[in-house]
């Protein structure tokens, strides 16, 4: 074990030029499978905000409806088998919801001067195929100014992310694919130049894993330190995305992007994993020709 | 104690080794003739299982090495020592490292490493060189660190494949000398070679080879008997009709 790792570093060290190469272009990579982990996380989020959405109808109530007719309109869903539950929305407390989502950028909503949302009722459906009907009695019900029940915007929200969400993975399959041959590369480069010492070590009696360990660590420290470097990078290019782009999602989808710090922590810990994977795997690749006894 | 029973090797349509059968007891101390391409260095890859035999078995001290899996070769190979004719030294690391390295990688502790490798060195002569890296010894002094690594991990067999074939005959016997004295600390020594005066010299067990099949077996022989070679040469010729 020690033998392998201070054999990784001297080897990493003897190797420069072509081990910084190699980290240079698995950031490079891991750069861009960051930006579709990124896109595919938010998608996810979105479309997991709008599933949520799915099986809710709101009832926008004219502002000539009163609490007490609002608890009739409440008491003709609640007897309605298909009806999980049922929930009131006052405009105070709907505002006060928005600028939990807004977070620390609630401030725009300071520049509102009176508050634009209706009071509401919230229907929520057991099954998502119960919703289209129990649409059809809140349009009709005396009171209620609109209703929102995005089927449809949800049906094609659904295809359209899963279609990124495929187009994504296989791009970033592909990706990794690409690093590993990048890494074995290098790793068959060392190798090479150590073929003689193999082989000694071979008639020595060094077994298999031992013989791979200081290939396996320094393509594993390839890994790592690309995969610092690239979480590093993703991490400002995110926080900048989240400055720029967060609110107006908000508004466009009223779906926030994924926190900050959960992203990073989760993109981190891929990108380790995956730089070790990726590293091991190409020293792995790269030796096969080498143990073959 | 090794034993080669009925060992067929075959390249494609090349002949390594034709039904071999050899043993060789423990502590013994053998040569190994025969003309360039009799299946010598066959003999002794089969042995450490670098390449397998077509048919046959070979036993290497109650272990089968035929049977063995590819899991068992680093074991197999811990307890035979190997010598080469071109020493076979990593030149960027010193002698004293060329030595340890052997003994790192059956994962010896560095405290017994420390207090083995200068014994080992100074008993093939070449204590005051550990320092020194393989560049600036003579020839003589790499084998005797070759010599040193094979041993070092005590193995019940040593084997050379012409380990005087670099060497000037004074230098050749010196090597030869070591080797006698491993074989009397219990090392069983099998050494392939083509030097007729060392073998004739040293009145050692001498097994002959050519073209793959034994042709002699001797308790105490020499390098080359007369009608070999020119049976070898008319059997060449029969071969041809
Ligand atoms: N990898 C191989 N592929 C094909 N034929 C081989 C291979 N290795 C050895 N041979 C053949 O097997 C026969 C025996 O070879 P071997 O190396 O055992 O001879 P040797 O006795 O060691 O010769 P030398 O004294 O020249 O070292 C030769 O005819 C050789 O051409
Ligand atoms: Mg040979």
């Amino acid at each position: 074990m020690i033998y392998s790792i201070k054999q990784a570093a001297k080897q990493f060290a003897r190797n420069r030029a072509m081990s910084m190469a190699s980290v240079f272009s698995i950031t490079a990579i891991l750069l861009v499978l960051g930006l579709f982990f990124i896109l595919v996380v938010n998608i996810n989020n979105i479309a997991e905000s709008a599933k949520q959405d799915f099986n809710v109808i709101r009832l926008y109530l004219l502002d000539s409806t009163d609490y007490g007719m609002a608890e009739d309109i409440m008491g003709k869903f609640s007897i309605m088998p298909e009806v999980r539950q049922v929930s009131y929305l006052s405009e105070e407390k709907a505002m006060e919801d928005f600028r939990v989502k807004f977070g620390d950028k609630a401030y725009i909503l300071d520049t509102l001067r009176e508050n634009p949302l209706p009071n509401s009722v919230i229907v929520e459906v057991s099954r998502l195929e119960d919703a289209g009907r129990v649409a059809a009695k809140a349009r009709a019900m005396e009171g209620v100014e609109d209703i929102s029940y995005y089927k449809e915007t949800v049906d094609r929200l659904l295809k359209v992310t899963n279609f990124i969400q495929i187009g994504a993975m296989a791009v970033i399959l592909a990706l990794v694919i690409i690093s590993v041959v990048v890494v074995s590369n290098t790793i068959k480069l060392t190798v090479l130049a150590r073929e003689r010492e193999i082989s000694i070590m071979k008639y020595v009696g060094a077994t298999n894993w031992f013989i791979r360990g200081p290939f396996l660590g320094e393509g594993i420290f390839i890994g790592i330190v690309s995969a610092g470097v690239s979480a590093g990078l993703i991490a400002l290019v995110y926080h900048k995305l989240v400055d720029v782009v967060g609110p107006n999602l908000l508004i466009i989808l009223s779906a926030g992007m994924v926190p900050e710090r959960f992203l990073i922590s989760n993109l981190a810990i891929v990108f380790i994993a995956l730089g070790v994977s990726i590293g091991a795997c190409g020293s792995i690749v790269s030796m096969r020709r080498f143990l073959d006894t | 104690m090794i034993i080669y029973k009925n060992v067929t090797k075959t390249y494609g349509t090349n002949i390594g080794l034709e039904d071999v059968s050899i043993t060789i007891k423990k502590k013994d101390f053998v040569f190994l003739v025969g003309p360039s391409g009799a299946g010598k260095s066959t003999f002794i890859k089969l042995m450490l299982k670098e390449i397998e035999p077509n048919s046959g078995g070979i036993t290497l001290n109650g272990v089968e090495v035929t049977s063995l899996s590819n899991r068992g070769i680093p074991k197999l190979r811990r307890s035979i020592g190997v010598v080469f004719q071109d020493f076979r030294l990593l030149p960027q690391k010193t002698v004293f490292e060329n030595v340890s390295f052997a003994m790192e990688i059956i994962h010896m502790n560095p405290r017994s490493v420390r207090r083995q490798v200068p014994q080992v060195l100074s008993l093939v002569g070449v204590s005051s060189k550990a320092y020194k890296y393989p560049g600036e010894l003579s020839a003589g002094e790499q084998q005797r660190v070759a010599i040193a690594r094979a041993i070092v991990n005590n193995p019940l067999v040593l084997i050379a494949d012409e380990p005087t074939g670099n060497l000037d005959p004074d230098t050749a016997w010196e090597i030869m000398h070591l080797l006698e004295q491993i074989n009397l600390r219990g090392t069983t020594v099998v050494m392939v070679t083509h030097a007729k005066d060392i073998v004739d010299k040293m009145g050692k067990r001498v097994i002959a080879i050519d073209r793959g099949r034994v042709v002699r077996d001797e308790k105490s022989g020499v390098y080359g008997a007369e009608e070999e070679e020119t049976s070898r040469i008319g059997g060449g010729g029969s071969a041809l009709l």
